[in-house]
């Protein structure tokens, strides 16, 4: 019996050869392994280099695309929503001027300039290598290409993608494609946040949204209408044809709106005082219950990154709208 | 021209007909669906005192918006066509307007001036009306004034009243040029319109066009006279310098009513006088009154279409006197002629 212990042991022996043999390879293995990673730095996460991404051709869906052959640094902005966008992905030091209308950030460098009665030559006194304008300044874009100074038109939006795409066009040509991409993804969640915390109405309330004393308004085709499509909000306008009808008084009143957004209140003096002082509005269910709310009309205009502000404010008014 | 001279008893009941049928047309159609036969029965119950049929909201819609806004219409109509009757006749110049004189760009200034040097005062209510009416006043009184220092007389007015009404133009357009997010503002103003009105707008309107409008009808006769040339005007003991002077004045204090509560709606004052002409006669004494009447018809009815043709939205009314007006004027024109 004595010898079967040696056996096996000679077998466990044999059996265990192997596996010291791996062990031991394992080992040395891994050795070699912590040898070489040991003396180097962890490693970071690789640094934008900002020129390396121009030349580069940037477009916006509809646009024709334009070609930037370095990074610009004498941005010359014209859309109030682009200087807004430009600050808030970190561009804004490149920008060299702003249009007038250009009241956010207040460090923006405002001008005289103005997308709609400026001239190409006074822009290119400023020696933009890039100009982004809005829609609308054709003109202007005309002669600037004429000047063949890149100009990045952005048309305004129509959603909240819209917008999106935009700032993240604004980070391509910029070279912050990385910070604009972060921006959209903050504003991005910070908006379903804001959604999925306000509660729902059983019943869809409706809504009028003024851009004017004498009853212009948005539908939901126009990209406000989008943003108050995220709590579910029924536009009293959306009859009409087109994004900014003017809506008949009796048509608004007949339709009695649960919330009443002024969008006018700098412009025109819309308070919610006066919009109850008009002849037949203090039957209105917005009136009678105090919801006539008032937005600053700079960011319930635009479509940057403090749309977020706008949402929270719209949050406010429809949660507000459910409490007994 | 017919040859009649005096207003017979037939043209005047047309015009109340047609304006009474403007008004109840205006009344009875709007962008909420009221149903006519219970605003009909409204206006039944509230002649006879019975049970309204309407809600309160429905009721405030008809009688706080839809009939001070026909109420308006009718104003504003008839006081542009009336005063553009009387510059017609006083200047004997079958092209002249309400605005002749500088008043739309006196206004235009002056709404201009609120909206962007002072913003803070164009929210406040009755701001621009009060200031279109003092600038169509003012324009009207440059270019009087300019008229008589370069010597008088119809042509130098009208002459006076195009280089006024260039400057205050070019004043208007620096403005803008200056606040261009004010664009907007003015632009809306500028195309006409009765979509804010109110009672408050009518009792404004009402008394000025009373007054004016009594004043034109009174004078329709001198009017007449006038027409036959200064001399011969003056041989019968009229002098028409004061004519001149007093026919415009309330011409432009109507214009002026008419701009401060609606903006600039053209076409009427050019249009309903000759219209009346070309289906009643010439004399004064029958377009200047018949212009009330129709042209209040006119922009009713205009309205209805300004509030309908899009509902639940409207149409600039000035769009709708232009689309409306011009094809028709143009056919009346071309079966005169061919007559």
């Amino acid at each position: 019996m004595a010898h079967r212990p040696d056996h096996e042991d000679a077998m466990l022996g044999f059996r265990r050869l192997p596996a010291l043999l791996l062990t031991v390879l394992a080992l040395l293995l891994a050795g070699t392994a912590c040898a070489t990673r040991t003396p180097s730095p962890a490693p970071e996460a690789p640094v934008e280099d900002p020129a390396a991404a121009f030349p580069a051709q940037i477009a916006l869906d509809g646009q024709e695309p334009i070609t930037l052959p370095q990074q610009p640094k004498h941005i010359v902005s014209l859309s109030p929503t682009a200087t807004e966008s430009l600050y808030a992905i970190g561009a804004g030091d490149q920008v060299e001027a702003a249009d007038r209308s250009s009241s956010f950030p207040a460090d923006a460098p405002r001008t005289e300039l103005n997308a709609l009665s400026s001239d190409a030559a006074t822009v290119a006194g400023h020696d933009p290598d890039l100009v982004i304008a809005p829609d609308g300044a054709g003109k202007l874009v005309e002669g600037l290409r004429e000047l063949e100074i890149p100009v990045l038109v952005t048309p305004a939006a129509t959603s909240l993608d819209d917008a999106y795409a935009q700032i993240e066009t604004l980070g391509q040509a910029t070279g912050h494609s990385r910070q604009a991409r972060d921006v959209t993804a903050r504003m991005r969640a910070d908006i379903a946040k804001i959604v999925a915390d306000t509660p729902k109405a059983p019943e869809p309330l409706t809504y009028f949204h003024e851009l004017s004393p004498d009853f212009y308004t948005a539908t939901s085709r126009s990209f406000i209408g989008d943003v108050y499509g995220l709590f579910g909000l029924r536009n009293i306008a959306d009859d009409a044809e087109g994004e900014y009808p003017q809506l008949a008084q009796e048509r608004i009143v007949q339709a009695d709106p649960d919330l009443i957004f002024l969008a006018d209140s700098k412009c025109c003096g819309a308070t919610a005082d006066a919009v109850a002082a008009r002849p037949g509005w203090n039957t209105l269910t917005a009136v009678r219950e105090r919801r006539v709310v008032t937005l600053d009309e700079d960011v319930a205009g635009r479509w940057g990154p403090r749309v977020v502000d706008l949402v929270r404010a719209v949050a406010d008014s429809v949660s507000r709208a459910q409490r007994p | 021209m017919r040859g009649t001279t005096r207003l017979r008893p037939v043209p005047l009941l047309a015009g109340v007909a047609a304006l009474l049928l403007a008004l109840l047309v205006s009344v009875l159609l709007g962008a909420a669906d009221l149903g006519w036969t219970r605003v009909l029965a409204e206006l039944g119950a509230q002649l006879t005192g019975g049970h309204s049929p309407l809600s309160e909201r429905e009721a405030a819609i008809l009688w706080r918006l839809r009939v001070p806004r026909a109420v308006l219409g009718a104003l504003v109509g008839a006081a542009l066509a009336v005063s553009g009757a009387a510059f017609q006749g006083v200047f004997r110049n079958p092209l002249a307007d309400p605005y002749l004189l500088g008043a739309a760009s006196g206004a235009g200034l002056a709404v201009t001036l609120v909206i962007t040097v002072l913003p803070g005062a164009a929210g406040v209510p009755g701001a621009a009306q009060a200031a279109a009416f003092a600038g169509a006043l003012g324009g009207v009184a440059t270019t009087w004034l300019l008229g008589r220092a370069a010597g008088g007389g119809a042509a130098t007015l009208v002459l006076a009243g195009v280089a006024v009404g260039a400057f205050l133009s070019a004043g208007q357009t620096f403005l803008q040029q200056l606040r261009l997010e004010s664009l907007q503002q003015v632009y809306m103003w500028i195309l006409g319109r009765l979509s804010t009105a109110g009672w408050g707008d009518v009792l404004l309107v009402l008394p000025l066009l009373v007054v004016s409008g009594g004043v034109l009808w009174a004078c329709a006769r001198l009017l007449d006279v006038l027409g036959t040339g200064d001399e011969e005007a003056a041989s019968l003991g009229v002098h028409p310098g004061r004519v001149r002077a007093v026919v415009l004045l309330a011409a432009s204090l109507a214009t002026a009513a008419a701009v401060s509560v609606a903006g600039l709606i053209g076409f009427v004052g050019l249009v309903v006088p000759h219209l009346v002409r070309l289906a009643f006669g010439g004399g004064n004494r029958i377009v200047v009154p018949l212009s009330l009447l129709f042209g209040g018809a006119f922009l009713v009815l205009a309205d209805v279409l300004a509030r309908s043709v899009l509902a639940p939205a409207e149409l600039p009314i000035g769009v709708i006197t232009a689309f409306t007006g011009a094809p028709f004027f143009a056919l009346l024109l071309h079966r005169s002629r061919r007559a």
